[in-house]
């Protein structure tokens, strides 16, 4: 998994069933000192994440289609939780 | 899954068969504000996207679900395409 700030939203009319009613994300993958690391990419929310929201993101098939609650849905990532802090020893 | 541009199609005749009558789309992955990022790349298209349009697609096998019970050959798909999207 890894961690990620919401930054955006995305809408979109047609697309494929399985993703009726998902919300969409794009969300940009962050360093632990929360710097950006790569580019952003989409995911499904399934925890009602919001804009500004630090977030822990699956970046794997069968997770993100497990967390749209969709049986062989063609995601490939998903938001599973909201961050409340991350603590680090080292 | 990443935004796209459609920027081309590929005609492709002698194939596997069970990529069959599907359409497949050339990408230039873009970033959130809309610049080109990264390599293009080939996907196959389960909403019918044409050139020009902004799509999302989701990569690997994932890509072929939208064709199930062919298992299509594929490691990209389009899944939908985009009306608008908004930053913070």
């Amino acid at each position: 998994m890894q961690i990620a700030r919401v930054i955006g939203t995305v809408v979109s009319t047609q697309k494929h069933p399985k993703f009726e009613g998902a919300k969409l994300l794009l969300v940009q993958p962050m360093a632990l000192d929360d710097s950006p690391r790569g580019t952003p990419l989409l995911a499904i929310d399934s925890v009602g994440a919001g804009i500004h929201e630090k977030v822990l993101v699956v970046i794997e098939g069968r997770a993100a289609g497990e967390a749209l609650g969709q049986k062989a849905a063609p995601v490939d990532a998903a938001v599973i939780g909201i961050i409340d802090s991350v603590d680090v020893q080292e | 899954m990443q935004l796209a541009r459609v920027i081309g199609d590929v005609i492709v005749t002698r194939k596997d068969e069970n990529l069959a009558a599907i359409k497949l789309m050339v990408l230039q992955p873009i970033a959130a504000d809309g610049s080109d990022v990264g390599r293009t790349l080939v996907a196959v298209d389960a909403v019918g996207a044409g050139v020009g349009e902004t799509v999302f697609f989701v990569r690997g096998k994932e890509a072929s679900f939208p064709f199930y019970p062919i298992e299509v050959p594929a490691d990209a798909g389009i899944v939908g395409i985009v009306d608008h999207w908004d930053l913070e």
